[in-house]
C-alpha cells in the first residue's frame, strides 16, 4: 500500500501529477483552486523529477503552452476555476483538434460571469458538449473524494495519450478545499526523449530526425473532404470510449425503487440521502456516472425498466438530466424524470436531497 | 555556347535552399514572406540544427509556413504562438524554438502572449513580419498600419482619433530585461536580404547559447493588400514605413549575461 496522507483536494492534484511522471504544469492562479500551483511551487518537483511549473500570464497563455509542451509528447497538466476554463475554451478546442493528449483540471465555482468562489457544478454543459467552437468532446472524469482527485490525475492522462484526445478532471470548491486521508500513488518515471520518440515518433514535434518524415502539429485542413474525415476519425474515437473506457458506480440499486442519479459531490451528498431513505423505508439507490463523457447511457436504460422514477441532483439549474432524459428516453422508457438542483454555490443536503425526492417522485 | 554549357553545376550561383521543401508557395508575387522563409531555411542548415528545431507557425498569411520548410511544426492559434513555444522550450530544453508572426498576430490579438514570453526572457527566437496590414484576411487594419493608410477598415485613412496611434511594439520589446537580441530589419534589396539573414542567424545562435528571446522584425511589403506593384510596394516601404519603423538593431547582449534583479531586501 502507498502512502498515506490528510490533504486537500486541490494539494493531491498536485502531488498526484509529480507522482505520475507529469512533464509540466502551466496554470494561472484563480479561487478555489489556487492550492494547484501553490503546491507545486512549494515542493519543487524541477528538483525532484525534471517536472516544470510556469505561472503563465493567463489562463490561455496556460492553455497554449499545455498545446506546445504536448505537441511535443510530454506529459502536461493544468487546472483553473470556471471563468479561467471560459478562457482556455479556445486552446482545448485547438487541442483536441489537433488531437494532442492532456489532462485539464476545473475546480468549478458558480457562475455565470465572475459569479461566486463558492463550489458548483454548472459548467457540466460546457465540459461535457465541448465547450469550445467545433464538434470535439473531452474525456471528463468527476471524482466525488479526494482519493479520486489523486487517482484520475494518473488515469485522465493514460486515457488522453490512449485517445490523443483532451481529458477533464472536472471536480468542484468542495472536493477542491476537503481534507481527506488518501493513499498517494507510487513514483511514475518521466519518459526519456528516447521513450518518447519509441512511442509517439508519429506524431511529436520535438526536432526533426533523419529516420522520420517531418511532424506537424495542426487542426487547419482547407480541403473540405479531408476535414470531414478529421470529424468521422474523432467521431469514432468517441464511440470508442463509451464501449472501452465507460466508468460508473451504482449503489444500493439492487432492490431500489426510486434512483438518484448524481456526480462528483452531489453524489456524495446522495450517498448520505440514500441512507436517510433507507431508514425511513424508502428503497433508494444511486448512480453515481464516473465518466460524464462517454455518459453511462446503457446503465442508466436498464435501471429505467426497474424503478418508479428518477431525481437528478446536481448543483446547477439542470444540465445533466438532459443526458439522463436521453439515455431513458431512448430506451422508450417513460419512467419520470425529475431534478433537484442548488446554484450560486449551495450543496444541497441529504436531507433536503431526500425531501426534494418526496415530493417530486413519492408524493406527500 | 551551347545551353548544356550554361548550365553546369560550375556554373551554379544560386539554388533552392535545401530545407525548402517542394511545396508551391501560396504567398502573392511581390511579398516578403518567402523570402524570410528562405532565410530561415538556409540559416537552420547552416546551423545544422535541422533536427533539434521546431517552427511555430502563426494565423495570417503565414500560416501555412509549416508547408514549406523541411522541420518539425506546430500551427498555433492567433496570437498565441508565444505560449505555444514557451511550452516547447520550457519541456525540452535542449531544442531550438522559433516563434514566426505577422503584426495582427504578435501585437494585436497576441499582445500579452508576447509580452510576457519576452519579459519572462523564453529562450527562444520571434520572426515578426510587420506590413501595417491584416493580409489573409483581406487588408484590414492592423495595430501597425500608419496614420493615413488605406486600408479596408480604414477607407479613409488610419485616423488616431478613431483608430489609435500605430504601435512600436518592437522599441517596447527592446526594453525588457528577457530580452537578449533585438533588431528591425528588411528584405526588399539584396543587401537589405544579406543583411536580414545575419540578424536570423545571430538570433538562432542566442537561442542556442540560450541567451533569451530573439527578436527579428522584418519590415515587409503586402503589394496586394495595399494594392501596389510589388517596385511601387517596395518605394512606398521606403518612403514611409522606413522613417516610422527605423531598420536597425535596437538591443544586442547576445554576448553578454542576462540582467539579474533581486530588489527585495532581506
Amino acid at each position: 500500500m502507498g502512502e498515506l496522507r490528510l490533504m486537500k483536494g486541490n494539494e493531491v492534484i498536485a502531488e498526484a501529477a509529480i507522482r505520475c511522471g507529469c512533464d509540466g504544469y502551466f496554470g494561472y492562479p484563480i479561487t478555489p483552486q489556487s492550492e494547484v500551483m501553490e503546491t507545486l511551487m512549494e515542493r519543487e518537483p524541477w528538483n525532484e523529477t525534471g517536472m516544470v511549473v510556469l505561472q503563465a500570464e493567463s489562463e490561455i497563455g496556460a492553455i497554449h503552452m499545455i498545446y506546445g509542451a504536448a505537441g511535443s509528447g510530454k506529459k502536461v497538466i493544468t487546472s483553473s476555476s470556471s471563468p479561467g476554463i471560459s478562457l482556455m475554451a479556445e486552446g482545448i478546442s485547438y487541442i483536441a483538434g489537433s488531437e494532442l493528449p492532456c489532462l485539464i483540471v476545473n475546480v468549478q465555482r458558480g457562475g455565470p460571469g465572475l459569479g461566486t468562489i463558492q463550489p458548483s457544478q454548472a459548467d457540466y454543459f460546457q465540459a461535457t458538449k465541448g465547450g469550445g467552437h467545433g464538434d470535439y468532446r473531452l474525456i471528463v472524469l468527476a471524482p466525488s473524494s479526494v482519493q479520486e482527485m489523486n487517482d484520475f490525475v494518473e488515469l485522465g492522462l493514460r486515457l488522453a495519450f490512449k485517445y490523443r484526445n483532451p481529458a477533464m478532471i472536472l471536480t468542484d470548491g468542495m472536493i477542491g478545499q476537503m481534507m481527506e486521508k488518501v493513499v498517494l500513488a507510487d513514483y511514475i518515471p518521466r519518459l526519456t526523449d528516447e521513450e518518447i520518440n519509441e512511442k509517439y515518433g508519429s506524431w511529436v514535434t520535438n526536432g526533426r530526425k533523419p529516420y522520420r518524415e517531418r511532424n506537424v502539429i495542426t487542426s487547419l485542413e482547407m480541403d473540405s473532404d479531408i476535414m470531414e474525415n478529421n470529424n468521422l476519425r474523432f467521431q469514432q474515437k468517441y464511440a470508442q470510449m463509451e464501449e472501452e473506457d465507460l466508468l460508473f458506480e451504482e449503489i444500493q440499486c439492487e432492490d431500489a425503487e426510486y434512483l438518484l442519479v448524481a456526480f462528483g459531490s452531489s453524489a456524495r451528498v446522495c450517498l448520505k440521502a440514500v441512507d436517510l431513505a433507507r431508514e425511513k423505508g424508502i428503497k433508494v439507490g444511486l448512480l453515481r456516472p464516473i465518466t460524464l463523457f462517454p455518459f453511462p447511457k446503457k446503465p442508466l436504460a436498464a435501471l429505467a425498466k426497474k424503478v418508479k422514477g428518477m431525481l437528478v441532483v446536481e448543483m446547477n439549474a439542470g444540465q445533466m438530466i438532459e443526458d439522463v432524459q436521453l439515455a431513458v428516453g431512448c430506451a422508450g422508457c417513460k419512467v419520470p424524470v425529475m431534478h433537484f438542483g442548488r446554484m450560486g454555490g449551495i450543496i444541497h443536503s441529504p436531507v433536503e436531497v431526500l425531501a426534494a425526492l418526496e415530493q417530486k417522485l413519492i408524493g406527500e | 555556347m551551347e545551353l548544356k554549357d550554361i548550365i553546369n553545376p560550375n556554373n551554379l550561383v544560386y539554388e533552392k535552399a535545401k530545407l525548402l521543401t517542394e511545396n508551391t508557395m501560396h504567398y502573392c508575387p511581390g511579398c516578403t514572406h518567402g523570402v524570410v522563409h528562405r532565410l530561415l531555411a538556409e540559416v537552420i542548415e547552416e546551423l545544422d540544427i535541422q533536427d533539434k528545431t521546431i517552427g511555430v507557425a502563426p494565423v495570417g498569411c503565414s500560416v501555412f509556413a509549416y508547408k514549406y520548410i523541411e522541420i518539425d511544426w506546430q500551427e498555433a492559434a492567433h496570437g498565441r504562438a508565444p505560449a505555444v513555444a514557451t511550452g516547447i522550450v520550457r519541456t525540452n530544453p535542449d531544442k531550438v524554438v522559433f516563434a514566426y508572426q505577422g503584426d495582427g498576430d504578435l501585437a494585436s490579438i497576441g499582445t500579452a502572449e508576447i509580452l510576457h514570453a519576452c519579459n519572462r526572457g523564453e529562450n527562444f527566437v520571434v520572426i515578426f513580419i510587420n506590413n501595417g496590414i491584416y493580409g489573409m484576411t483581406g487588408g484590414q487594419m492592423a495595430p501597425t498600419t500608419l496614420i493615413g493608410q488605406v486600408t479596408s477598415t480604414t477607407p479613409n485613412g488610419r485616423d488616431a482619433g478613431r483608430n489609435g496611434y500605430p504601435l512600436k511594439i518592437t522599441e517596447l520589446i527592446a526594453q525588457l530585461p528577457g530580452t537578449s537580441y533585438v533588431t528591425r530589419q528588411s528584405a526588399h534589396t539584396p543587401a537589405a536580404i544579406r543583411k536580414c539573414r545575419k540578424a536570423i542567424s545571430k538570433a538562432f545562435q542566442a537561442a542556442i547559447a540560450k541567451k533569451g528571446t530573439s527578436f527579428v522584425e522584418v519590415v515587409s511589403t503586402c503589394n496586394m493588400n495595399w494594392k501596389m506593384t510589388p517596385v511601387k510596394a517596395n518605394e512606398w516601404m521606403e518612403a514611409n514605413m522606413f522613417p516610422f519603423y527605423p531598420i536597425g538593431d535596437m538591443k544586442d547582449s547576445s554576448k553578454s549575461e542576462p540582467e539579474s534583479y533581486s530588489p527585495i531586501k532581506n
